[in-house]
């Protein structure tokens, strides 16, 4: 179910905004437009959907209008042109009366400097969304100290968010923001002021909470790693357009333009890549009844040195070696007696980091099995091997 | 040498004189208001500090300042209160006091909520900017002028007068604080859905208060340091003290009555700064 829908969204800065737009339409660059006109695009005409309990992570680099199009979301920006949706209504035409209220009940943000009130302690900050709506005291103490737990803070409730550490600190704000309860969760580079390893943690704990609470999640971020991991669909902003939505997989294996592959070029591959992307239909298999006169002259047509053996469901029997092949023919053997087990199987959400050990040790290509064993694909180790390379 | 000529003189001062006639007639229940409004205050201040009883108020100093300083501090400054007594000038503290107190209070009530403006509203702000740019260039003197203009001699323009000279610092600092506080944290009140009213109570004036309370700091400090000035127009207390002194070479009045000013001005700075620094939050 679409959750947000973006229509031909266009952010200009620089007064008045409007008179710029038709120069827009007529393609006019960033750098030329602000020579001419000293107008900023911010976010050029750019239209995507994002589904209800997705994460979508918007990437991109410095400047490419990632900020303004996350606050257009919930007008912190007030878009110069376009549409935006929420549960089918557009929320540009809202009033005052009526953003506020959007903003109490359906969207909150979480700051890339965390945007804590220094003058509150961490529960009050918590509290702080509650108490804007007039919920009483007690009541929201109670919700503000469920969710302290939920991030990990229990027992510095009573401290001010300066005397905290950074990743402490985005706890607050993610806390701040869940506190709300709200459908729709903008994160605006909300990692990117700590270091690797306390990142690590909060990305974990996202991922976590994200599974348990399946709230729609608006992300930023310029690390691709980031973007990968986190991301259900990834969108690549370049000079205030969208080049590219995609899931990480398709993005990984058929970048858009350059750009794009700039990017994914460093990524590793191997954490975002699954079984199901790098597995190929085996160009022969056999079914016992085939016999193994069939089996034999299957490998040597295709000039190799074993096949797996299906049943007519597809499910996996298990493998036919060439050499055991031929002895059974001369031991006047069935193909059912000759069946080999040494190989290994895999789900199709296997990550390819975890069948680079099993790809090296074994002789045999990986079957890719779903959970009823049916064969959905093989992996033979050069395809695990040259999947590292870009 | 040739002289200015003569024949092109305009006399302003007669057409102020005219218009100042003209308001006072015209508007003179504004003025009465404002006029018995400060007086009452005044009054009532004066009042409280004469029903106190001597020690309670050099109590008061001492707790006060041991529980915004440390108790050195407050048997100091009890004891500055207590020599004031000794030199024979209670009296004249207290009616010292009562108008810097009263001046002080209609400043904050005028001035914060001014600075609250002026951060608001850009077309304020270029208007008020100005004009406080002028009214602390402006020699303390020329303030007694349109105070005596509006409301004779007395307490009341010497009130009015204190006010006019000491309100630049929190208009000026509640403007700076609330501009000062970071523009995510505003952000992250607007994006909560709080109305304007609820961001400015509950995030910019708690993030400026320190600011503010250095304002209020400065502003009390100018208001003591208007005392004898205001005197001339008819302010009793030390200052009048002073300025009998000076106007009798009577360098033993004067030395009294000055050395007093200047351990109420020690006690009060100290204090409120002690209080404005409670108002700090962890860094
Ligand atoms: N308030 C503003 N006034 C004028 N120009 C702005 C404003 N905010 C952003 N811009 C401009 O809009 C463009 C996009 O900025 P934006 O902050 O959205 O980039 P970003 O992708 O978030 O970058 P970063 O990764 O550095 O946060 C930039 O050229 C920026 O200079
Ligand atoms: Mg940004």
């Amino acid at each position: 179910m679409v959750k947000i829908k973006v229509e031909n969204l266009t952010k200009i800065f620089g007064r008045p905004p409007r008179t710029v737009l038709k120069k827009l339409q007529e393609g006019i660059s960033k750098e030329k437009l602000l020579a001419e006109t000293g107008h900023t695009i911010g976010v050029n005409n750019v239209s995507f959907d994002v589904h209800e309990g997705e994460t979508f992570v918007i990437m991109g680099l410095s400047g490419s209008g990632k900020s303004t199009l996350i606050r257009c979301l919930n007008l912190l920006n007030r878009p110069t042109a376009g549409k935006i949706y929420v549960d089918g209504e557009n929320i540009t035409a809202y009033n005052k009366a009526a953003l506020k209220q959007y903003r109490k009940d359906k969207v909150a943000m979480v700051f890339q400097h965390f945007g804590l009130f220094t003058h509150r302690t961490v529960i009050n900050n918590i509290e702080y969304g509650l108490e804007v709506k007039g919920i009483p005291k007690k009541e929201r103490n109670e919700i503000a100290a469920g969710i302290l737990s939920t991030v990990g803070l229990q027992g510095w409730e009573d401290k001010y968010p300066n005397e905290l550490s950074g990743g402490m600190q985005q706890r607050v704000g993610l806390a701040r923001a869940l506190a709300n309860d709200p459908d729709i969760l903008l994160m605006d580079e909300p990692f990117s002021a700590l270091d690797p390893l306390i990142r690590r943690d909060m990305q974990f704990e996202l991922i976590e909470i994200q599974a348990k609470l399946k709230k729609t999640i608006v992300f930023i971020t310029h690390d691709i790693n980031e973007a990968f991991k986190l991301g259900d669909r990834v969108a690549v902003m370049k000079d205030g357009n969208i080049e590219q939505i995609d899931t990480p997989e398709n993005i990984l294996t058929s970048p858009a333009s350059e750009y794009i592959k700039e990017f994914v070029k460093d990524i590793d591959r191997t954490r975002v890549l699954q079984a199901q992307h790098i597995m190929f239909t085996p160009s022969a298999l056999v079914t016992p009844r085939d016999g193994l006169k069939v089996a034999v002259k299957e490998m040597q047509k295709n000039g190799i040195s074993s096949l797996f053996a299906v049943n007519n469901a597809r499910i996996l029997q298990g493998l036919v070696t060439i050499d055991d092949a031929i002895r059974a023919i001369n031991e006047n053997l069935t193909l059912e007696n000759i069946l080999n087990h040494e190989y290994h199987t895999t789900g199709p959400e296997t990550y390819v980091k975890d069948l680079i050990p099993l790809a090296s040790e074994s002789k045999y290509p990986i079957a890719v099995v779903n959970e009823d064993n049916k064969l959905l694909g093989i992996i033979v180790r050069v395809s695990v091997l040259s999947s590292l390379l870009a | 040498m040739s002289e200015f000529p003569g024949w092109i003189v305009i006399e302003v001062g007669k057409y102020v004189d005219s218009f100042v006639k003209w308001l006072l007639s015209n508007f003179s229940p504004f003025f009465d208001a404002i006029s018995s409004g400060s007086m009452w205050m005044l009054l009532r201040f004066e009042g409280l500090l004469y029903w106190l009883p001597w020690w309670i108020v050099l109590l008061v100093v001492l707790l006060v300042s041991w529980k915004v300083k440390n108790l050195l501090s407050g048997v100091i400054f009890a004891s500055l209160v207590f020599m004031i007594g000794l030199l024979g000038l209670w009296n004249l503290m207290i009616q010292t006091l009562a108008i810097v107190l009263t001046s002080v209070i209609i400043s904050l009530f005028i001035g914060v909520p001014i600075g609250i403006l002026m951060t608001y509203s850009n077309r304020v702000n270029s208007i008020i900017k100005p004009l406080l740019d002028a009214m602390q260039t402006m020699p303390s003197f020329v303030y007694l002028i349109p105070a005596i203009m509006l409301f004779r001699l007395g307490k009341v323009p010497a009130v009015f007068a204190t006010i006019v000279y000491a309100i630049p610092p929190v208009i000026r600092l509640t403007d700076l604080g609330i501009r000062r506080v970071p523009r995510e944290m505003v952000e992250a009140a607007h994006s909560f859905g709080s109305s304007s009213w609820q961001t400015l109570f509950k995030v910019q004036m708690p993030q400026a208060l320190p600011t503010i309370m250095t304002g209020i700091n400065q502003t009390t400090m100018m208001a003591l340091a208007m005392v004898v000035i205001a005197s001339m127009v008819g302010a009793p207390g030390l200052g009048m003290e002073v300025l009998i002194a000076v106007s009798q070479i009577d360098i033993a009045r004067g030395f009294e009555a000055g050395i007093s000013i200047v351990f109420l001005a020690i006690i009060i700075d100290r204090l409120s700064q002690g209080i404005a620094e409670k108002f700090k939050y962890p860094e």
